[in-house]
């Protein structure tokens, strides 16, 4: 591939994902409101467009007029800092996701992931591990208690719940044999799912996943009834909005890493009977899998308007008494399931 | 003691089983209750296109009625402002000249009449209160202001406009109109002492 | 050519926040510079293909070690008023000391020789397959020593962190 080509699709690419990434954060938020709104039998905003479809702009508008406040107290270098690695973090971990097949365009591919890391895994988990930075930091710069303990418990928070994701993760990596993000999606084509293979190892990403975003019913970094508004208490107008669109971000990233990880990434089963151009089967992967983020989008949202929020110490029951164990054990009996041939010619001799 | 009802429970604190303990099941029937009203009928009413329908006794703003000939029919006897318990209703009175027989039925009429809205509970004892069949509640709300002086209502806006009557028939219906020609329930004529009473009445 | 111009600004970048964790006035700045650093260490891992290092460089070093770093210093409440005040003989020891040890490491480091890389440099070393090769089969024991080591810490951590039972 000549370098001006590769070149602009490469940057086609990129511009499409942070685009993509940004509208359908934008629309989460809408979708939030909508989907709170019909669990708890009301309408939500229907006032901005038909069905209020504008209202992500409408917000938008409200959040960028709003007042800028830094408090005069506050570290006002690292005050900024912290919503801007909040979205930074959050934006880098859509590299390593393959949106789909190759395209075939005049003879040359053209892979729908914007690069093939070897540690791919790897890579997305160093990220998360960033994530935390921008809550601690705005939390502790904004100098104030809440914010202060609302950053503290992020940290600890996450940093609980990634070993347990880790430890959920290097399960899989031990069926799939691979840290390549491309090749774990390309391995579940038909009906080989992970989710099938690891439920356990499913069920406990999920969870995790649920608390290194932040989300309901581990939102305590942000819980308004004990810590105001958490780390954000001092923030206002697009810091603010900031760290909130991360969020949405970062469930976006996640429901995209769970499909793709446990959910067959962009397979779809049976579809290879009915259609067969593979530049078609490549567009209709890339919507199989917006179909399945979507899906647990949704179901982010749903688990949100559900449950009530954890305790403290329920919290951190839950990850190291609970979750840590547990997925060593799924590790253990992975382990056992791959090499069942040797440990029965072990005990058979 | 034993309860009246046998809707009281006893709290348990029965160690929980392994299935229970899990919570997933908890959890996930927990969803099914919400994603079931996900597809329920929403009771919201969307105010400005749709509104909600008043019941037809309504009690709203006031209407000083006038009569056929287009003739207040307030004397200003003062008993809407006597039965009234926020005491809303306040009124001045003055003798009629000749030549105003068209404008007032009686020889005595309310030159000032005022209700102050804030005050008001719209309870309608005014309207049970009158003798002349004056003082009506509507289906009409009373409007917002900016400012307390402005909830104060006068015959400006109390008294109905000769060329738009206002329409009572939802509160003043057939049914109504039948139970105030019973004059031993009402004290609007004068109370007729050969009629024998039916039912307890005022005496 | 563009990898040792990399090399010379990742180097300048490391050696610029090593000296400001330092010199920094506040803990909560030196240890975000120190994190910085980190990363600028990683880029050279991916310079030498190193990329599993790189990752787990980050996510061990930059993303939970120093996160507990910073958690830790942002509940002292580390500032001005409370650091404790520091003899002028206790600074100026420190200096000499620590001139001291600057004489002697550059007084081994001069009669030094350079010693050429005895193998070529084989830039699928780093890759995850050949690492996970070589630690699980050349250097298993060490490794499984390690993991004794750590676990022996954890137990200790848990033994500590227990309230005593009497």
């Amino acid at each position: 591939m000549a370098f001006t080509t590769y070149f602009i699709y490469k940057a086609i690419l990129v511009l499409a994902v942070f685009a993509i990434t940004l509208l359908v954060a934008t629309y989460s938020t809408y979708a939030e409101r909508k989907i709170a709104a019909f669990l708890q039998d009301r309408v939500g905003p229907d006032r901005a467009g038909p069905f209020g479809i504008l209202q992500p702009l409408a917000d938008a508008v409200k959040m960028f007029m709003k007042e800028e406040m830094i408090p005069s107290v506050s570290n006002k270098w690292l005050f900024i800092l912290g919503p801007s690695l909040a979205m930074l973090t959050a934006c880098l971990t859509g590299v390593v996701i393959p949106w789909g097949k190759s395209l075939f365009i005049d003879g040359q591919e053209f892979s729908l992931q914007i690069t093939d890391l070897n540690i791919g895994v790897l890579y997305l988990f160093s990220v998360v591990s960033m994530g935390v930075y921008g809550i601690m930091i705005g939390g502790w710069a904004s100098n104030n208690k809440y914010s202060l303990l609302g950053g503290i418990r992020a940290s600890s928070q996450m940093i609980s719940y990634e070993v347990a994701m880790g430890l959920s993760i290097i399960a899989l990596v031990m069926t799939t044999g691979t840290l390549s993000m491309k090749e774990i999606a390309a391995q579940q084509h038909g009906w080989h799912w992970n989710v099938l293979v690891q439920p356990l190892g499913c069920l406990i990403f999920i969870i995790c996943a649920f608390a290194e975003t932040n989300r309901a019913p581990f939102d305590l970094p942000e819980c308004e009834t004990e810590l105001v508004g958490g780390y954000h208490t001092e923030y206002s107008s697009m810091k603010l909005g900031f760290f909130l669109f991360a969020e949405y971000i970062n469930m976006f990233i996640s429901s995209a890493v769970i499909s793709t990880f446990y959910f067959g990434g962009y397979n779809m089963p049976f579809i290879g009977r009915w259609v067969h151009d593979p530049n078609m089967l490549a567009i209709l992967g890339v919507v199989f899998l917006f179909v399945k983020i979507s899906f647990f989008i949704f179901f982010f949202m749903w688990v949100r308007w559900t449950l009530p929020r954890f305790r403290y110490d329920q919290l951190m029951n839950l990850g190291w008494k609970i979750l840590i164990p547990l997925s060593i054990l799924n590790i253990v009996i992975t382990g056992a399931v791959s090499m069942r041939v040797e440990i029965l010619e072990f005990f058979t001799k | 003691m034993q309860s009246l009802t046998n809707r009281s429970k006893v709290v348990s604190k029965k160690e929980m089983t392994l299935v229970e303990r899990m919570y997933l099941p908890a959890i996930f029937s927990g969803m099914l209750i919400t994603l079931s009203h996900f597809f329920k009928r929403k009771p919201t009413i969307k105010y400005p296109e749709q509104k909600r329908e008043f019941s037809g006794v309504y009690r709203g703003q006031h209407v000083l009625k006038r009569d056929e000939k287009g003739a207040e029919r307030c004397t200003a006897c003062g008993l809407c402002a006597v039965a009234c318990p926020a005491e809303a209703i306040t009124m001045t009175a003055a003798e009629r000249k000749p030549g105003e027989e068209n404008l007032y039925r009686e020889e005595k009429y309310a030159a000032k009449y005022e209700i102050n809205m804030l005050r008001c509970i719209f309870c309608g004892d005014c309207e049970e209160a009158c003798p002349k069949e004056a003082i009506f509640l509507t289906d009409r709300q009373v409007n917002v202001y900016g400012q307390r002086k402005s909830f104060v209502y006068g015959k400006d806006i109390l008294v109905e406009p000769k060329d738009n009557p206002i329409d009572l028939s939802k509160r003043q219906s057939a049914a109504v109109k039948e139970f105030k020609t019973h004059q031993e329930f009402g004290h609007n004529q004068t109370y007729d002492k050969n009629r024998k009473v039916k039912v307890g009445g005022h005496h | 050519m563009i990898t040792q111009y990399i090399f010379y600004f990742l180097s300048f970048l490391a050696i610029m926040f090593g000296l400001m964790v330092v010199l920094s006035k506040n803990p909560i700045h030196s240890v975000l510079y120190l994190v910085l650093t980190f990363f600028a260490i990683a880029g050279h891992y991916v310079l030498l293909n190193a990329q599993f290092l790189a990752a787990v460089h980050i996510i061990v070093y930059a993303g939970a070690i120093m996160v507990l770093f910073l958690f830790v210093i942002m509940l002292l409440n580390l500032n001005k008023e409370t650091e404790p005040h520091k003899n002028v003989w206790l600074k100026l020891s420190a200096a000499v000391a620590a001139g001291l040890l600057l004489v002697v490491m550059v007084g081994s480091l001069k009669n030094a020789e350079m010693i050429a890389a005895t193998n070529a440099f084989d830039p699928s070393v780093g890759l995850i397959e050949n690492l996970g090769k070589t630690l699980f089969g050349e250097f298993l024991l060490p490794f499984e020593v390690a993991s004794l080591l750590l676990l022996g810490a954890m137990v200790g951590a848990v033994l500590l962190g227990k309230k005593s039972i009497k």
